[in-house]
């Protein structure tokens, strides 16, 4: 028999931490991998400086006409002058200080979450403010002036017809997900129809169905807003997919839930969305986020039916005589807003992952 | 009252697919019972105490639970599992949810309490199962033992008349399952009426009033725990007795 003493713990040995330690274990550790960071460094050294000469160095950024546009780099004073309808679209001028009261809103309410704490008050705040931006957006409540959605335009109407495609795509995609995962047998064959059916056909073709092919059946005279079919379409097409991702969720839900939650006497309803649906969703946000960007990028599609989006108004800035030639500014400045908002989501995304994560100490 | 029974099970049988899994239970159990179950695994007993508060449905036979009928009848189930707590093998508390969330969960949704009563009805059972100062912590953050402990409190919440345990100490660390045992021989002194699907034999000879051994689906041997361990009279019994007690 032994009794041993009790040991203290010793600091690691040096040259196992540290910037060159990290440079060796990761970046130069055996020959091929020296030999591909070197290529790597090679390939990022041809691309960034000359792209940094065109963007920045050699760049115009002042002026307001072409004229100004000497340099050998890009010409910022395009997307300066023409900024109003890469954001606003045809929206007439002196109505754009409504979209600009939405965005304070937008903003204003954001920052009041951080303070409030009851969600019933924040959901119900969320409903007031999309109604107040409709009636801002649209008009033709309390004295303000219809604006027709063919003179919705840009940027704008990136973020309308991605934002009410992820708000209303996501109830519908939940409910879709519970029936394909109940026991009932018709309920659970129409969402499976629906799903396989949705899913079995591209975006473009639902939105040339909801603009053409659609109209054909309404009776002679019923006319329906362009953009509302439009959404329509997007919105069904996007809940397939989110009922999808929820599924998925739903089932790495352990049947002990289920049973712990019926055992408690919860209602059917209570249990989906007091306990299933809650863990459902949070082992979902990474797949939903994905699925949230796919969307936001998929909204360039709505130009085909006549639609111009931010993506759709470089062509038609640039087809101004004034500016004819300007695509490639345009299109890395539409570039740039693309990245920042998906990027955006996707940090939120992680925000979320952390936020709703329980198993850390 | 004393003798009138809160459970009546008649002829159960059920089957999964083909398979008779439930022959013919017969078991009444009286106000204020304590009823163990053991048997080999696969033997049933955990689908019959499931069939008790309808979380299996069952193809022939009758149960009735303080005088209301397990049957497929949305209220009536409700009624049933506001009378009847269950507590699981494996706790299934809910990991989203805070341990006190975990508690006053049904209380607010099911009985409309508001929500101060309701945390304080969590807080004086969790004090009883020694885990007050956990209250904001998220289940995953606690022991097994632990968390069982608050599993059990969690079923107190509705203050049950019946409790079935299904195996509540077969997932834990050894080292944990006294102080769920503790808990649970507590309940027991209290007089609630208490079905435990259990292999702790110490637990049986301390507080149960019978003891009920199951084999293939259907009940071979009932007796006094004194009886049982003592004297077991089939030798399928005298087998699995054997086989759990020889280390």
């Amino acid at each position: 028999m032994a009794i041993y003493q009790e040991k203290q713990a010793r600091v690691a040995p040096s040259g196992s931490k540290g910037i060159v330690h990290w440079l060796k274990d990761n970046l130069f550790s055996s020959p091929t991998n020296t030999v591909l960071t070197i290529l790597g460094i090679l390939f990022l050294y041809s691309i960034i400086p000359p792209f940094v000469q065109w963007a920045y160095t050699d760049a115009t950024f002042t002026g307001d006409s072409r004229a100004q546009c000497t340099g050998d780099g890009a010409c910022w004073t395009f997307v300066k002058m023409k900024m109003d309808m890469f954001m606003y679209g045809f929206y007439p001028e002196d109505q754009v200080w409504r979209l600009q009261t939405g965005i304070g809103l937008f903003i204003f309410v954001i920052a009041s979450f951080k303070f409030l704490k009851s969600t019933k008050l924040k959901i119900l705040i969320l409903n007031l403010y999309f109604f107040i931006a409709f009636v801002l957006v649209n008009g033709g409540l309390f004295g303000l002036e219809h604006i027709p959605t063919d003179k919705w335009g840009g940027l704008m109407l990136t973020i309308v017809v991605a934002a009410v495609g992820i708000v209303c795509s996501f109830p519908i995609g939940i409910i879709i997900a519970f029936g394909r995962a109940s026991n009932l047998p018709i309920i659970k064959s129409v969402c499976i129809t629906y799903v396989e059916f949705i899913r079995g056909v591209p975006l473009i073709t639902i939105l040339f169905m909801s603009s053409i092919i659609l109209p054909l059946f309404f009776p002679e005279g019923m006319t329906f807003d362009k953009l509302l079919r439009a959404l329509i379409g997007i919105t069904l097409f996007q809940a397939a997919y989110v009922a999808e991702i929820i599924r998925g969720g739903l089932q790495s839900i352990s049947s002990g839930q289920y049973e712990a939650a019926d055992a408690i006497g919860l209602s059917y309803w209570q249990k989906m969305l007091l306990v299933i649906l809650p863990q459902a969703l949070k082992v979902a946000i990474p797949n939903l986020v994905g699925a949230f960007i796919s969307l936001l990028q998929d909204t360039t599609l709505v130009l085909i039916i006549g639609l111009f989006d931010l993506l759709a108004m470089v062509r038609i800035t640039a087809a101004d005589s004034n500016w004819l030639g300007m695509e490639t500014e345009g299109y890395v400045f539409v570039t740039f807003v693309f990245w920042a908002f998906c990027y955006g989501m996707s940090r939120y995304s992680q925000k979320l992952e952390k936020q709703f994560d329980t198993n850390l100490n | 009252m004393e003798n009138e029974n809160i459970i009546e099970i008649k002829n159960l049988n059920k089957w999964y697919g083909d398979f008779h899994v439930l022959k013919d239970i017969n078991l009444n159990v009286k106000k204020g019972e304590i009823i163990v179950v053991c048997g080999p695994s696969g033997s049933g007993k955990s689908t019959m105490i499931r069939c008790i508060n309808y979380l299996e449905q069952f193809q022939e036979g009758s149960i009735v639970v303080d005088g209301i009928d397990v049957v497929d009848d949305v209220k009536k189930i409700k009624s049933l599992r506001e009378d009847v707590a269950m507590v699981f093998q494996h706790f299934n508390l809910f990991p989203h949810l805070s341990i006190k969330d975990n508690l006053t969960l049904s209380p607010i949704w099911v009985k409309k309490q508001p929500k101060k009563d309701a945390t304080a009805t969590a807080m004086k059972y969790l004090e009883r199962v020694g885990i007050a100062d956990q209250a904001d912590k998220y289940p995953n953050q606690l022991s097994g033992g632990q968390q069982q402990r608050v599993a059990i409190a969690r079923s107190l919440c509705k203050n049950p008349n019946v409790m079935l345990f299904d195996e509540p100490t077969s997932a834990l660390d050894p080292e944990m399952v006294s102080e769920v045992l503790d808990v649970m021989v507590e309940l027991a002194q209290e007089g609630r009426t208490m079905i435990c699907v259990t292999h702790e034999m110490g637990f049986a000879k301390k507080v149960a009033d019978r003891v009920i051994f199951m084999d293939a689906g259907q009940i071979v041997e009932e007796n006094t725990p004194n009886e049982f361990f003592e004297n077991p009279e089939s030798d399928r019994l005298k087998l699995f007795l054997d086989q759990i007690l020889s280390h």
